[in-house]
């Protein structure tokens, strides 16, 4: 019998690819929200494996903000390429050309663009499930997270009324309006997913590998020179620095950090010899301990 | 904080070696465990103790904790590991953790995902939910109140779930001085109580999670203790021969059609194993073909087993989609629209006898009607109480342990309750229909085509999870027999008329072992001796009586189920002649020797039962979900029921188990088997890719590595004596 065991690579592999073939199949107008980071490199691969030789039966949906990395944006129109899969992209009108976290702030950015944006695109298209690349080891909130996460139809989430989840039977039940976000990836950890990528060969965005690139020091956090919306203070110049980014939003609310790590491994090797936490670097989370929940509320992914 | 060693060799493979890490990292495998605790057992404080001594909390965590220990915490301005665990701030602030939270950490050897279940009174179905996707249960004790009401509903509702391996951590050993003594007799408590339970693996070990000790580190406290920590047991508990490999089942997901050439049948593999080329049938069509490629992620495979992901092609266009299930054509799971389950009611508003829900087991969802709620199980006592009706089966007899069932049968409780509704948190045993026909396993057998939960249908919310017992149990109208025209006959020939002719008392001698243990040597051994000790004796072999009285079975699970009644029949009547009837079948599952040993030792006889109750009989215990209720009830292991017809027979089963340890069965090898088996050329063989249970009460072991022959005989022979068989 001990021939016949999957590492917990290939289980979690196994899971997650249920997961997506039982949402395609049950759902009117599945999507899959793809943020261009890590994780969603991840999903995105997942549901390649999960209809091949067929093409992934449903279709991306970036919710842009207007302030991603420019390597992003081109990575992202490579991904939709390679994988030949339909790409939506959703810049909110309301805040388009006008929502800028310098003026703002992070909080009415993230608000404006991102969650609000998000449920306009969902009713928009009017999309019943939606997949999301969040892990439940990410955040303290996270952890009572179902893979099948219940939206009303206000898209809020109620975290006394999810439904109870068992074996892998998932309650694909809406009625018109309501709709599910989707987890695959709920069971996977920061270094699974490494792994995985390391395993699959699977692209990330090059920013996560640590290069020469320009950056100044805001509050302590590095912020890299993207583009030139970058208010520089007086007098304040770029510095070059060896830095990489361990996770990936909006350029001017994600912070860089200092590296050497021009590998995979290398970057696994550096993550797991520190001793600060991956979230760290976004500066929305910070506000007080319960913030996630809060916005997670109010329809945050 | 200590630091254990091999921690300390990874912070350096870390360094030193990155490859060689990632490299150990990714072939590891995966645990997925429950913690179940009351409220201040410490579940918090021992899974944050996990994660922080494994390192799995970063610094800004720990800080965001500590800040938070002088606000929510327990501890004064120490450090309270179970904020690290406490996630949503409702729970937070009433101190209490209100959902199954999920858990991850890892080592070199293993990952582990831990289902964190609330331990509150009215919380049944959290820890049901936890328990479902779990390969093992830690169930936490404070040394200090031992083993309560909530430890032994923890403990049923693990069972229930079909949960097989138990750690009971004895926890604030700090608190009762590391005394040996009462650690002890929490041991002997649990292990007396949770003996009806049949978990197949229990292990206890005393710790302090506050204070470290035995978590992840030996305890310098308790030097009496020499097993292993909390976290080496659970890197090392083998979970391998937990999965159901032998029955294969695969229900289909999702139909893929890119192009005219290509038709691909998507789903996860629920158990077993499939091979290209392998003969498969859909149901509930029943329409055959074979497999003709499967893919698996990494592209096309000749062979794939559960839990992987695959799509597969057949050679033949057979009608296929999602919600059917292709299936080996020679072992069929049940097809059918009605079974009985023990279900978890999971919301607040009642589950309605006579109302329908939709119902959703593998990749069926289906509407169907709650028909009946036959009796529900008190999670405390783990007793039956009356439901609607008269239970199915009936306990027609009291064992000595019965009489507080019947006390509770009685009791005000179960009229208050009005018996065709379920609330929250119940259990029952119910009686389901559905409107169209599903393929399905008992959950005994497979946790994968056994299981399905229940859906409201106005609401949509998911209200109940289920658990198949068997195949519906036609309620029995009366006891009469099917025909009114079957009447017993009573003979004019005694059995001690017989048993002074023979000079001898009819009994079987059940051999049951490996192949190559020496069971038929054995066997013709012992025919030998008997015979010419002047004792009628006879060998029922197996492979003959397959190819006559049982030339219509294959080995499906039903056929293998009906080949063993018949056996035991045969085995019954020749004992009835007052023949010594010796069988040697490798008959690996103790459920079918459990069954043989009611037929050959009850008979059917005098109170007028039909042929149909002693089935039921049969089958119900065949499940250990309702083989627990019985054993709630006092009943004993092998049909007590049986035992207690009216005809006042003795004992006449004896289960012989010939112990050779598989090592020597092998080197052995008298057909030349394990080769092929280990060749790949026998798909199914016991011991190599299918289990052996042994006995757990045999009459005789024979441990006959060590034994010659003849002197296993003798041994036999022996015991035939004492037990008055032969004189």
């Amino acid at each position: 019998m001990s021939g016949y065991n999957l590492s917990h690579l290939k289980q979690l592999e196994a899971e997650s690819i249920h997961i997506i073939r039982e949402v395609a199949a049950e759902f009117e107008k599945p999507v899959m929200l793809y943020s261009v980071g890590k994780d969603s490199s991840v999903m995105l691969h997942l549901a390649h494996k999960a209809f091949a030789p067929s093409k992934i039966p449903f279709p991306l949906m970036h919710v842009d903000t207007q302030w991603k990395f420019q390597e992003m944006y081109k990575f992202r129109t490579l991904m939709a390429e390679k994988y030949g899969v339909e790409l939506l992209v959703w810049i909110n009108p309301e805040g388009k050309d006008i929502s800028d976290p310098f003026k703002h702030g992070s909080d009415k950015h993230t608000q404006v663009m991102k969650t609000d944006g998000l449920k306009q695109a969902l009713g928009h298209y009017g999309f019943d499930a939606a997949f999301g690349g969040a892990r439940r080891d990410e955040e303290k909130s996270r952890a009572k997270e179902r893979v099948y996460s219940f939206r009303n139809e206000f898209h809020q989430w109620d975290p006394k009324n999810q439904r109870p989840e068992l074996w892998n039977l998932y309650n694909a039940k809406v009625n018109k309006g309501e709709s599910i976000r989707v987890f695959p990836l709920s069971n996977w950890t920061e270094l699974d997913i490494w792994l995985y990528l390391l395993r699959e060969e699977i692209p990330i965005v090059p920013l996560y590998f640590a290069k020469e690139r320009p950056v100044v020091e805001c509050d302590g956090t590095l912020i890299m020179v993207d583009d030139d919306r970058m208010p520089l203070k007086e007098g304040e110049t770029p510095m070059t620095k060896k830095v990489r980014f361990r996770t990936l939003g909006c350029y001017p609310l994600t912070g860089a950090v200092e590296s050497e790590a021009e590998t995979l491994e290398e970057i696994v090797q550096e993550m797991l010899l520190t001793t600060t936490s991956e979230r760290q670097g976004r500066v929305i989370d910070h506000d007080a301990a319960a913030s996630m929940e809060e916005k997670k509320k109010d329809g945050y992914f | 904080m200590t630091e254990q060693a091999y921690k300390i060799q990874e912070e350096d493979l870390i360094r030193d070696d990155i490859t060689e890490y990632l490299r150990r990292h990714e072939t590891k495998d995966l645990l997925r465990l429950l913690t179940c605790g009351s409220v201040d057992d410490g579940k918090s404080t021992l899974i944050g103790r996990l994660l922080y001594d494994s390192h799995m909390i970063y610094e800004d965590q720990l800080a965001a904790v500590t800040k938070d220990s002088k606000v929510h915490g327990t501890t004064g301005d120490d450090f309270d590991p179970a904020l690290l665990t406490d996630g949503l701030k409702a729970e937070r602030e009433q101190g209490i953790t209100i959902d199954v939270a999920y858990r991850y950490f890892s080592t070199d050897k293993r990952k582990f995902i831990i289902a964190d279940c609330p331990g509150h009174e009215q919380y049944t179905r959290n820890m049901a939910t936890g328990a479902s996707t779990c390969n093992l249960a830690v169930i936490l004790i404070d040394a200090r109140h031992g083993v309560i009401t909530q430890t032994k509903r923890h403990s049923f509702i693990c069972s229930l779930l079909g949960i097989k391996h138990v750690v009971v951590a004895v926890n604030k050993m700090d608190l009762i001085d590391w005394s040996e003594e009462v650690y002890e007799k929490i041991r002997e408590d649990y292990n007396a109580f949770v003996a009806r339970l049949g978990f197949s693996d229990i292990h206890f070990i005393p710790m302090s999670a506050l204070k470290g000790d035995n978590v992840v580190d030996h305890s310098q406290n308790m030097a009496w203790y020499d097993g292993p920590t909390f976290l080496h047991h659970l890197e090392g508990v083998n979970i391998s021969t937990d999965r159901n490999l032998i029955d294969m089942r695969f229900p289909v997901q999702y139909v893929l059609r890119p192009h005219l050439n290509f038709r691909g049948f998507s789903g996860t593999i629920a158990s077993g194993f499939m091979r290209v080329g392998d003969e498969v049938m859909s149901l509930p069509s029943r329409r055959a073909s074979r497999l003709k490629a499967i893919i698996g992620p990494d592209g096309e495979i000749a062979e794939a087993f559960a839990p992987m992901a695959v799509t597969v092609t057949l050679e033949d266009e057979i009608d296929v989609s999602r919600g059917n299930m292709l299936v080996p054509v020679k072992n069929l799971p049940h097809v059918g629209n009605e079974f009985e389950a023990m279900v978890v009611w999971m919301h607040e508003t009642p589950a309605k006898a006579g109302r329908s829900y939709l119902i959703k087991q593998t990749t069926n969802m289906v509407p169907g009607v709650l028909a009946d709620i036959r009796y529900k199980v008190d999670v405390n006592t783990m007793r039956k109480q009356a439901g609607g009706e008269a239970p199915a089966v009936k306990t027609v007899q009291r064992g000595e342990n019965s009489s507080d069932f019947n006390e509770r049968s009685d009791s005000t409780f179960n009229e208050l309750n009005a018996a065709t509704e379920l609330q929250l948190n119940e259990i029952a045993r119910v009686h389901i229909t559905l409107h169209r026909p599903i393929a399905f396993d008992p959950y005994e057998k497979n946790r994968s085509t056994g299981a399905f939960i229940i859906v409201d249908r106005m609401t949509n919310i998911t209200v109940g999870a289920g658990m198949i017992v068997d195949r519906v149990v036609p309620k029995p109208k009366s006891s009469a027999p099917v025909s009114k025209n079957i009447v017993k006959t009573a003979s004019l020939v005694s059995d001690e008329d017989r048993r002074k002719l023979l000079n001898q008392k009819g009994a079987t001698l059940w051999l049951t072992g490996l192949s190559g243990s020496g069971k038929s040597t054995i066997a013709r051994q012992l025919e030998r001796e008997l015979t010419d000790m002047g004792h009628a004796c006879y060998i029922l072999d197996g492979d003959n009586i397959r190819h006559g009285l049982n030339r219509d079975l294959g080995f499906s699970m039903e056929d293998r189920s009906e080949n063993i009644r018949r056996i035991g029949e045969v085995a019954r009547l020749f004992n009835e002649a007052g023949i010594i009837v010796i069988t040697a079948f490798i008959s690996p599952y103790r459920e079918d020797r459990k069954q043989a040993r009611a037929i050959v030792n009850g008979g059917i006889v005098d109170d007028g039962e039909t042929v149909q109750d002693v089935k039921i009989e049969k089958d119900s215990s065949a499940s250990t979900i309702s083989e627990s209720s019985e054993r709630f009830n006092g009943l004993n292991e092998g049909g007590a029921r049986l035992n207690d017809s009216t005809n006042p027979r003795e004992t006449r089963f004896v289960e012989i188990f010939v112990d050779t340890p598989i090592e020597i069965c092998e080197r052995r090898d008298p057909k030349g088997l394990y080769k092929k088996a280990r060749a790949g050329e026998i798909s199914q063989f016991t011991g190599i890719t299918d289990p052996y249970e042994p006995p757990q009460k045999p009459e005789i072991t024979l441990l006959s590595a060590d034994l010659p022959v003849n002197q296993a005989v003798g041994l036999v022979i022996e015991k035939l004596r004492q037990e008055g068989i032969v004189g």
